[in-house]
This record gives structure tokens, C-alpha cells and sequence, in this order.
């Protein structure tokens, strides 16, 4: 998948803040967010440090993986004690892009077959999660 | 209305079959029958988590006005994902009236929606409404020695206020198992994520982690593992194909039910047919 460049916005962390409704500040780093998460090992930034370049409007985070890894399991949302909801953090920086139409996903490229075999709900929220 | 209105949603009419087919049995079996909306849509699949996001809201919405439309409170769903969808998408709208208006005045050929109706998924109707004694009695065939381990998954525990139970330690597919005779296992991955939708891009990964939840059922020497949800099943069962080796199948729970309680609900695996306690069953040929 060849991830598509999105324009450095000013005001990063506003942004997804106004999308996600949560306040990045309230993070103190303890990284129970982290510790928890089943797809941790393939973000090249953890869920912690997401938040933290957040908080530093530091772009990078828009550049790696961990929005597009994230499947809004939840495990950090029913577990962080100063009540972040990550995952809604990550839908706000995906936002960003799907609302540039900048897609993540294309089932184009797969067979009907491969299509068939899979659950309906899989497909929807895969092109609900990364297609604007 | 005798019954109780039943969202079933995509996946319970396609590659689930088995789940709805179950269900049906079951709820009929136990006096209270699942009453299919009438012109229900996808839910949506995922409650779109962007704060001022209500278009991805409307599908849900309208399952909750086809469920005011039959003059029901109420409605259950199967399926963990679609419960998941409607019931947040109900906790927004039956609380936040401007958004409520806001998507009311969009659909402007829909019946205005009023805010009342509750969604419930199905274990939570076995669990409140029938109870687990009254599940007990209906059994005829006690699945004795079966060992079940339970599979939550996420959308049916979380987030905290839309799940049916605690999201650390829920209990309700154990009581359940227990219910039928079966012995149900814990084992440490009953709430980890399976990778969901990522299969659709990064098969790879959900292989990966579906297959770290089956080991782990394994190693509590679980026999068979049930779940809610449509996509969790697909997923463990994929990770197994694919990996090869000893496999342990993936069940709806409703199948599980419907096993122990005798009635016709499609192919159930070997495990189940041909356990040691079954055989014994047959063998006293009553």
C-alpha cells in the first residue's frame, strides 16, 4: 500500500482534538495505553508516544503507521486512568486524511472470491475506517 | 407482539448463516422468537469515532426507527459488531437531542426518531430476561465434560458504557456455558482483539494475533471456542487454516445452545457430536 503525503497542517493538535473530542494534555505518559495494546509491536510509534507527538504538534505522527494499525479495539480506552479515548485520537488523525480523500484501502485489487470469503462487517468497516 | 424485535445485520444472512439460523432456534425453543425488523439496513459495522460525525451515525439510526415503527422498545441484536453500532449510536441519539434534530431534519422523509429505543444484544436477554435456570431446564442434552473457552472479543465489553459486562472480567458466556453443563475455561486472551477489519489490508497481522487468541485457548485445553461475533469466528478460524496443525473449532455461541438443548440448527463439529459424554447418551439408547 503506498501511503499518500498529506499537506503539514498548522495546528495539529487542535485539529484532532476538535475531531476527537478528547484532550491530549491530560496524558501523563504512565503508558498503560501501550502495555495494553494487541498491535503495539507493529506501530512504529506506540499508542503513548502518539500522544505525545500530539502534544508537541509534532507531524511525524501523521507519518507513521499506528493510526492505519489500530483496529478501535478499545483495550486503552476502557483502561487509561486519566480517561483518554486513544481511538478516537487516531480516528480524528485519520480523519485528516480521508477527508482529503486520501484513502488507505482499495479492495480493487482483489479477486470477487477474495471478497466473498470475507465477512460483510470486515469489508464495511475496513472501507468505513480508511476511505473518506 | 409475542417475541422480541431481532436486528440481524450483513454477515448473519451471508457468511454467519449458521449464527442466525441458531439463534432463531433457541429463542424459539425458549418461548420468546426473534421478530425480524421489517426493510433493516447495515448498521454501519463501526460507530464513527469523530466527535461531529453524524452522517456515519445515520444507518444505525434508522434501525432504530424501523424498531419505533413496529411500536417495540426494544430491539436485540446477535451479532456483537452491529450491537455494538446500534447501541452507541442509540446512547448519542436518545441523550444528545441536537444531534438527535439535527439528523431527524436530514432524513426528512424518515419518521422522526423519538429517542427511546434500547438495544440489547442476545446474551443479555438470556442472561436478564430468561435467566440462566430457566436456560438449565430447557437442556437435553447437558454437553457434561465439553470444555468451552469463552471469546468476548471487544465490541461486546467495550467501550464500558455500551458493554453487557465488565471489560476486564465478564462472565456472561461462562455462566452461560455452565448453564448447558459444559465447563467453560478461562484463558488469558478471552478479551484481546482478533485485529477485526484489518484482515481486509493486513491479513498477515490478524493471522498473527488470532492465532496468538487460539493458542491460548488451547493451552487452557479448551475444546472449542465461542464467540458473538462474525468477524472474531472468521479470523480464528482463518489463523487455524492457515497455520495448519491441531485445530479447535470456532463456535456461535447460539450453536453451542442449541446443541444442548436438542433442537435442529445446521452441522455442529465433531467435537460437540462426538464426545465421549454424547456417545454415552446414545449409547443408553433410553
Amino acid at each position: 500500500m503506498v501511503r499518500k503525503r498529506l499537506e503539514r497542517m498548522e495546528n495539529l493538535r487542535e485539529k484532532v482534538e476538535e475531531l476527537s473530542g478528547q484532550n491530549v494534555y491530560a496524558c501523563y505518559q504512565c503508558g498503560m495505553c501501550s502495555s495494553g495494546c494487541p498491535l503495539a509491536e507493529e506501530m512504529d510509534l506506540l499508542p503513548n508516544q502518539v500522544i505525545r507527538a500530539l502534544q508537541f504538534d509534532d507531524w511525524t505522527v501523521m507519518e507513521a503507521n499506528a493510526m492505519w494499525v489500530c483496529a478501535s479495539c478499545l483495550a486503552c480506552e476502557v483502561r487509561c486512568p486519566k480517561g483518554i479515548d486513544l481511538a478516537a485520537l487516531m480516528e480524528g488523525m485519520r480523519q485528516l486524511y480521508l477527508r482529503k480523500t486520501l484513502d488507505h484501502v482499495s479492495i480493487d485489487g482483489m479477486s470477487r472470491e477474495e471478497i466473498a470469503a470475507l465477512p460483510q462487517i470486515a469489508l464495511v468497516a475496513s472501507l468505513r475506517k480508511k476511505t473518506g | 407482539m409475542k417475541g422480541i424485535a431481532y436486528f440481524p445485520g450483513c454477515s448473519l444472512k451471508d457468511t454467519a448463516k449458521d449464527f442466525e439460523t441458531s439463534a432463531r432456534a433457541v429463542m424459539e425453543a425458549l418461548g420468546l422468537p426473534l421478530v425480524e425488523l421489517e426493510r433493516w439496513n447495515c448498521c454501519g459495522t463501526v460507530y464513527s469515532l469523530a466527535a461531529d460525525d453524524l452522517m456515519h451515525q445515520l444507518a444505525s439510526m434508522r434501525d432504530l426507527i424501523r424498531t419505533q415503527e413496529m411500536g417495540e422498545p426494544e430491539v436485540v441484536a446477535a451479532c456483537a459488531m452491529c450491537y455494538n453500532t446500534l447501541k452507541r449510536v442509540s446512547l448519542r441519539v436518545n441523550a444528545d437531542v441536537e444531534a438527535r434534530d439535527k439528523m431527524n431534519a436530514f432524513m426528512n422523509k424518515e419518521t422522526d426518531y423519538e429517542g427511546s429505543i434500547e438495544v440489547r444484544h442476545l446474551l443479555e436477554i438470556l442472561r436478564d430476561r430468561i435467566g440462566w435456570e430457566r436456560v438449565s431446564e430447557r437442556v437435553t442434552q447437558p454437553l457434561d465434560g465439553l470444555a468451552v473457552a469463552p471469546y468476548y472479543g471487544c465490541t461486546l465489553v467495550r467501550p464500558r458504557e455500551a458493554g453487557i459486562d465488565d471489560p476486564d472480567a465478564p462472565t456472561v458466556m461462562r455462566d452461560l456455558i455452565e448453564a448447558l453443563g459444559a465447563t467453560a475455561v478461562p484463558f488469558p486472551f478471552a478479551t484481546e482483539c482478533c485485529g477485526s477489519y484489518q484482515v481486509v489490508d493486513r491479513r498477515d497481522l490478524v493471522i498473527e494475533r488470532s492465532d496468538r487468541v487460539v493458542r491460548s485457548a488451547r493451552r487452557a485445553h479448551a475444546q472449542v471456542i465461542v464467540t458473538s461475533c462474525p468477524l472474531c469466528q472468521h479470523n480464528l478460524e482463518q489463523a487455524q487454516q492457515e497455520l495448519g496443525g491441531e485445530t479447535i473449532p470456532v463456535l456461535y455461541f447460539t450453536q453451542l445452545v442449541a446443541a444442548a438443548f436438542g433442537v435442529e440448527a445446521g452441522e455442529l463439529p465433531a467435537a460437540i457430536t462426538a464426545r465421549p459424554a454424547a456417545a454415552g447418551e446414545t449409547g443408553r439408547g433410553n
